[in-house]
């Protein structure tokens, strides 16, 4: 039983941890907190969801053409949106998140209606896995091992590449990057790109757990802030660790205490964090200068 | 004119005779409004819409002294609504309390929890407080939907209310919530004049600054929170017997969305603003809501929908709309409405040059 509801709340913490990380990297590099960020995963996967089911494309192919769509949507909004906000306050981009975030919501309730679907997945989610007396759903175990391996590569391409090393750098100090010759402009966009793409995959692994209808990201939103306020909202680690141990902390909770109150622990824990650690599990407290 | 001789002109309900006049003259025009609703029709209106509007205005009014005076943010104020429409329903219908005496005890039990969100606020700036009221406002109506005894997933039926031992029709609905509406706007306008509102401000501008000059912030946070939630609450209250019936499911995150797109819409940091904000919004929402019935646009949209989209969705486009119009005046008029206004009135005062 305890073994059971650790891996089931794993896999469930591990599409937090890429809603979560997909926030954080925009959080770190632009200081904009995306609360669209659920429904452009959500448009995403509505999008994978035709390509599937209508237009009966093989999954490889609908899985590209899906990201090719996140990126695009993505760097619309930053280019659109976004960049044109002069001298924008904290609550304005909020507001500029929040309005794009209805946008999508009212344009797939109007193009998709307001019926449940499940999303057509090469990966049953009734099948099961068998490790030695411990039965883990397929779909459970293969959303673990997708977020793990989208996780490394993640960090290989932070570590790494020439992109990923000058997104650290405008992260760390805009101006001076630009001193050093990055375009820090299409760096922004560059990483709103990126975290549509990690987003569109929480989405989609969201969607194969549950249903697929227009508020499914409303909880999992939440969700992914409490994983990245209980990681620390500037920390990629942190956001990962955050979301493994949300999701393992709300299964034995839901398991143990109460299913129905399941989903106030992922507030309990942002007010506990806060209070007692604003700044995270493993992101390093810095004080802003007035 | 705009020299301010001693301190009784700073904190005058009316800055001059004209302002005094034409606050009468908009008084009159609202004791009017059943008449000429019901008589002519103005703009489509249907007292029912009023209503709302009066409702939406109040509460944002409330959002206002929090994130426009204060300068909090506040994304769970569904949460306070839905408190005070609970709380309200549940005195009147469990315990049989008259109105008059169940929306202000609602009024303290939403404050109450602002009281208690507002103190983990205390340390929270922008983003993590958005994040941390968001959370409130959405394990509110969880809790609510879980409790038996609040009806559950149900929901509960508002009482029918009786004055003077006959049925409260819309048209009186609309004296009360007007009359509560302009005692409370007035509140608000006081307040902000006061040491409180000061206070309130200065937090705003900096808070460090203002901790420096003896504000105490713990203090004056926390009241910003239970104010804006009394208001809430009071207005969640006067919801449910508009509606008649109110259901946790209808509290959710796009309603504490919606309040925030009025004050800012409106403009953040007035009074007035997020009143017109309210209007227009509630307004917009409610004929966007049956766009189809909407001569010339309607019809090519339901054609449209039948072709590309879906038909059944179609109620959606008011969400799109919003959302634009959200976006669009952070854009281009960050002060809203109020911005606007202001910008015009300066135009006109300087004419010629």
């Amino acid at each position: 039983m305890f073994g059971q509801l650790i891996v089931s709340g794993l896999a469930v913490g591990a599409c937090y941890a890429l809603l979560a990380l997909a926030m954080v990297i925009i959080y770190k590099t632009s200081e904009v907190l995306n609360f669209a960020q659920g429904e452009m995963a959500m448009i995403s996967t509505f999008i994978a969801f035709t390509l599937l089911d209508t237009y009966h494309v093989p999954f490889p192919y609908a899985f590209a053409i899906t990201f090719l769509f996140a990126i695009l949507l993505a760097v619309f909004f930053e280019m659109v949106f976004l960049r044109q906000a002069k001298d924008p306050t904290v609550l304005g981009l909020i507001i500029i998140t929040l309005g794009f975030e209805m946008m999508l919501m009212g344009f797939v309730g109007w193009k998709w209606g307001p019926d449940q679907r499940s999303l057509p997945f090469p990966v049953s989610n009734i099948e099961t896995y068998n490790f030695s007396g411990m039965i883990i759903s397929k779909i459970n175990f293969w959303t673990i091992i997708v977020s793990l391996i989208l996780m490394f590569i993640l960090f290989l391409f932070f570590r790494y590449t020439k992109m990923g090393i000058a997104m650290r750098a405008t992260q760390q100090n805009q101006l001076a990057a630009r001193v050093m010759g990055i375009r820090t402009k299409r760096i922004f966009s560059f990483t709103w790109a990126l975290s549509s793409m990690v987003g569109t995959v929480a989405g989609m692994l969201i969607a194969a757990l549950g249903v697929l209808d227009p508020p499914m990201m409303m909880d999992p939103l939440l969700k992914g802030f409490a994983s990245g306020v209980l990681g620390g909202m500037t920390s990629l680690p942190g956001a990962a660790l955050g979301g493994a141990l949300l999701g393992i902390i709300e299964n034995l909770f839901g398991g143990y205490v109460s299913l129905s109150f399941k989903s106030v622990v992922a507030f309990a824990i942002i007010v506990l964090m806060l209070c007692i650690k604003p700044s995270g599990l493993l992101a390093k407290h810095y004080v802003k200068k007035v | 004119m705009d020299i301010k001789r001693n301190y009784y002109e700073d904190i005058e309900l009316f800055k001059s005779n004209t302002i005094l006049v034409w606050s009468i003259l908009f008084l009159l025009f609202l004791a009017v409004l059943p008449w000429l609703i019901v008589k002519y029709h103005l703009l489509g209106l249907s007292i029912y819409i009023v209503n709302l509007i009066t409702v939406h205005a109040i509460v944002a009014v409330g959002l206002n002294i929090l994130v426009g005076f204060t300068g909090q943010i506040s994304m769970g104020h569904a949460g306070f609504f839905a408190l005070g429409a609970f709380s309200t329903v549940i005195l009147v219908l469990n315990w049989s309390m008259p109105l008059f005496i169940a929306l202000p005890i609602a009024g303290f039990v939403s404050s109450a929890f602002g009281f208690i969100l507002g103190l983990p606020a205390l340390r929270l700036k922008g983003p993590y407080l958005a994040i941390a009221t968001l959370g409130f406002g959405m394990t509110i109506t969880t809790v609510i939907k879980h409790m038996e005894f609040f009806g559950g997933r149900m929901g509960l039926q508002a009482p029918k209310l009786e004055l003077f031992g006959t049925l409260m029709k819309d048209v009186h609905f609309y004296y009360m919530i007007m009359i509560i509406a302009v005692v409370m706007v007035i509140g608000a306008v006081k307040l902000m004049k006061t040491r409180v509102g000061r206070a309130f401000i200065a937090i705003r501008d900096s808070d460090i600054a203002a901790e420096a000059m003896g504000v105490n912030l713990t203090y004056y946070k926390t009241l910003a929170f239970a104010v804006s939630a009394f208001y809430t609450g009071i207005a969640g209250g006067l919801y449910a017997f508009i509606l008649g019936f109110i259901n946790p499911e209808s509290f959710h995150l796009i309603m504490s969305i919606t309040f925030l797109a009025m004050v800012v819409v409106g403009g953040l940091g007035s009074i007035m603003g997020p009143i017109c904000g309210a209007a227009l919004m509630t307004f917009l929402d409610i004929k966007l809501q049956a766009i189809q019935d909407i001569s010339l646009i309607g019809p090519a949209l339901v054609a449209f929908s039948q072709k590309y989209m879906s038909l059944a969705g179609i109620s959606n486009i008011a969400v799109i709309v919003y959302g634009l119009i959200m976006i669009l005046i952070v854009l281009f008029e960050p002060l809203g409405i109020f911005g606007f206004w202001i910008r015009t009135k300066r135009y006109w005062k300087t004419w010629p040059f």
